[in-house]
């Protein structure tokens, strides 16, 4: 598959041929059916592996995924839009989620939020050029106790203030 | 394999007389905020000295669910087996762990902290007159390992599926849940029996029962700490429920940013079909029962029955009109039924303990217990578990020790964003369905944030409406424009251009929103503007009409100035995030009006009252 604007430049999907297997042997193991509508109750669990191997969910792959599944791309597509947890961006090595929770906002992480913005230059949603940072909101994590919660990849910052938002981006770190 | 109720009976037996009646038992709280506090390395510290003591024989290390103390995790509990006492260490790191190991576990060494037992109730203690926590839903969580079905065995775990299957009709079941008088715990409170009536009835070979696990309101995360504490309770529960409407599927729809409960329910699930407690002929009752996991992909709405019911088929989780209601045509357009985890978790305890003794819990109209998230600016944050018909004071003021910081209480806020703010003069409102509704605020799923004199009403409702613009899919006009129109007026009256008519404007469009959207959502999302314009009038009035904000949260409507009181002492200038106080030491110091972003650190940190926010 090549890409749509025919730029020819390689696809994701050709480029990582070991990644394409592994999604492969993935949605091998579904219990796909004749029937159609039964099948598309799949997709999500699928679109959630291809976006943990190939780390975003780019129109290739979309294409990919729907070929496997016997749907069309815009009925693919209407999923990755729809759901906040799909991006068909590339994310950053060091995607910084700000917990917007109600406890955090009353805690604050309005403040934290507009102090990351001015430090990466970035607004919400957004992926640095480097890809070294993404910076996002996101719902409740459930560590009410120690809001304001920024999350950086897997690690949890809790009761986070302002002057601590400098030291968090120096902790990432390649 | 477990495939007789005697044998079941019997492996209990078993595994209770193998529970250890002397050396201690060490519970490590590991839900994932426990984890968030760090409760890995404290395990791990745990692991090593008991190892490095030699104790292995008589001290047995359990990773339990959350315990609900969120205020001092990571929590510890230590049990002496020989006399049940038990000791609940708070604000555990591993160097504390090692000095509780090395007190020979019996003691409380110098500076580690224990938690008052006020908040935590042991099980004999805990149904006793006077406290003020019952626990029905969190009976198992943090106390046992959720990632072990002997220990839910142990504790009466799968008898009430097994009387259910071979002692009662399905219509028994429905009538005993009925009787109860449970009421759906995701928030609408419509009562279980009657639910699970309407699909009994349906005359279908194929039927779903669906775990509601998609837990979206901001602040409530109870439904998450019984996935992750007590996992086996919601699949004996689905395979009751499924027994009683005949279905045979069950399907758990569960956010996907939930990893530690979905990894739990996966250990649950198999180890369940492993022991033949779920698939086909449990405990050769001829019922068929087996459950899968589904995940959301980030979509409150989904929270919807009809949403997510669409989600699970691989669609856009949008709404779609009832009736039909899904107990007649749900998934793949078959009888479904949609139960919320915490409504499966009381089914259970009804089945083994009878319909009479849950109604004896909580109000005649909302019997039995509701499982809170207390957080916000509260002393003590939590997960906590009373009987319907406690007061909102009770909670707040008793097991959530006031307010943190010695602020002044300003509002209670529950059900989420389709929830209301309720004021000090109603807190002594007894807790339940109806009741919460008259103040113009709902239950919910069970956040209960708390605020003080620091937070702007008029900004809580424009964060609450906030998320439900970004979660509203869209579908119909109310909720998508509606909502947007009230988001922009409230925007106008932080920034101080709202008027008098504004107010106006938006009671009447928060109305026609409530009287004109599709689902649930929709209807509710105008609630924590509605219940904030009647209870905080003042607020707004304050905004519009003298364009002040009364909490000093808009911040288009404050200036700091620094005053005389300053003795330059230069605190403000060193914790200014932009660096726009400037002054020599000793001297007065100025704040640059262009550069301040107006965060108040400065005036969170005079130590002499010498800023003013104006």
């Amino acid at each position: 598959m090549s890409c749509e604007c025919n730029c020819g430049q390689k696809t994701m999907v050709d480029e990582y041929p070991e990644k394409r297997i592994q999604l492969e042997e993935y949605i091998s193991t579904l219990e796909l059916t004749e029937d159609k509508a039964r099948n598309r109750g799949f997709l999500i669990q699928t679109l959630h592996k291809a976006q943990e191997i190939f780390g975003y969910l780019p129109l290739d792959l979309q294409h990919f995924v729907a070929d496997k599944l016997g749907l069309h791309l815009s009925e693919v597509n209407g999923v990755i839009s729809f759901y906040s947890f799909f991006t068909d961006k590339p994310v950053g090595r060091y995607k910084i989620n700000i917990c917007t929770g109600t406890a955090c906002f009353v805690k604050g992480a309005g403040q934290i939020v507009e102090e990351f913005k001015r430090y990466l230059n970035l607004e919400v949603g957004e992926t640095s050029r480097d890809r070294k940072f993404s910076l996002g909101a996101l719902r409740c994590v459930g560590a009410c106790s120690l809001a304001p919660v920024v999350m950086v990849n897997e690690k949890v910052y809790g009761n986070v203030t302002a002057k601590m938002v400098p030291e968090i981006i120096d902790d990432c770190q390649d | 394999m477990i495939d007789t109720v005697a044998k079941l009976k019997d492996y209990a037996g078993e595994k209770k007389a193998a529970a250890p009646k002397a050396g201690t038992t060490v519970l490590v709280s590991m839900g994932t905020c426990g984890i968030a506090a760090g409760a890995t390395p404290v395990y791990e510290a745990f692991k090593k000295a008991i190892a490095d003591m030699k104790l292995e024989d008589s001290v047995e290390l359990v990773s339990s669910g959350c315990m609900g103390l969120c205020h001092s995790e990571p929590s510890v509990e230590v049990i002496d087996n020989s006399t049940g006492k038990s000791t609940m260490f708070g604000d555990v790191d591993a160097a504390k762990a090692v000095r509780i190991v090395e007190g020979g576990l019996s003691t409380i060494p110098v500076g580690v902290n224990t938690v008052e037992r006020t908040w935590y109730y042991p099980e004999e203690e805990e149904n006793s007159i006077g406290a003020i926590q019952a626990r029905i839903v969190l009976r198992n969580s943090g106390r046992i390992n959720p990632e072990k079905i002997d220990d839910y065995i142990a504790r009466e775990g799968y008898q009430a599926m097994a009387k259910a299957l071979t002692e009662m009709t399905p219509q028994e079941v429905v009538q005993t849940i009925t009787e109860s008088g449970l009421r759906g715990r995701g928030g609408g409170g419509f009562p279980t029996g009657i639910k699970w009536k309407f699909a009994a009835a349906q005359n279908s070979e194929e039927k779903y029962m669906i775990c509601n696990a998609d837990e979206g309101d901001p602040g409530a995360f109870m439904d998450r700490a019984v996935l992750e504490g007590d996992p086996h309770a919601v699949l004996e529960a689905m395979a009751i429920a499924g027994y009683a409407v005949g279905a045979k599927n069950g399907v758990i729809y569960i956010r996907a940013e939930y990893p530690l409960a979905i990894q739990r329910l996966q250990i649950a699930i198999k180890q369940a079909e492993e022991k033949g407690l779920l698939g086909k002929n449990i405990l050769g009752s001829g019922h068929d029962f087996k459950i899968e996991l589904k995940y959301g992909a980030g979509a409150f709405v989904c929270g919807e029955e009809t949403s997510l019911i669409h989600s699970i088929e691989g669609m856009r989780g949008e709404p779609t009109f009832k009736p039909p209601f899904p107990a007649v045509e749900g998934l793949w357009k078959k009888p479904t039924i949609v139960n919320n985890v915490e409504t499966y978790a009381n089914v259970p305890a009804i089945i083994r303990q009878g319909a009479a003794w849950f109604k004896s819990l909580g109000t005649e109209k909302s019997p039995g217990t509701k499982v809170f998230a207390l957080a916000g600016k509260v002393d003590k944050v939590g997960l906590v578990e009373v009987p319907m018909g406690t007061t909102l004071k009770d909670i707040i003021f008793g097991l959530g020790g006031g307010i943190f910081g010695g602020k002044e209480f300003k509002a209670v806020q529950t059900g989420g964003p389709s929830g209301g703010c309720i004021k000090f003069d109603k807190i002594d409102t007894p807790i339940d369905y109806d009741n919460l509704i008259a103040l113009g605020s709902m239950m919910g799923s069970g956040g209960m944030i708390v605020m003080d004199e620091d937070d702007c009403m008029v900004n809580v409702a424009k964060f609450f409406l906030e998320f439900t613009l970004d979660e509203s899919c869209g579908k119909c006009t109310p909720c998508r424009i509606g909502n947007k129109r009230l988001f922009e007026m409230l925007e106008q009256i932080c920034e101080g251009k709202g008027t008098e008519e504004t107010l106006e404007k938006l009671r009447n469009l928060g109305h026609t929103i409530k009287d004109t959207a599709l689902c649930g959502l929709g209807q509710t999302s105008p609630n924590p503007v509605l219940s904030t314009l009647i209870n905080f009038e003042d607020e707004y009035m304050a905004h519009v009409k003298d364009n002040k904000c009364p909490a000093g949260v808009c911040t288009k409507l404050i200036t700091y100035e620094i005053n005389d009181n300053c003795v330059g002492c230069m605190l403000c200038a060193r914790n200014c995030p932009v660096n726009c106080i400037s002054g020599e030491r000793r001297e007065k110091h100025t704040i640059d009006q262009s550069a301040c972003i107006k965060c108040g650190v400065c005036y969170n940190h005079c130590k002499f009252h010498a800023i003013d926010r104006i």
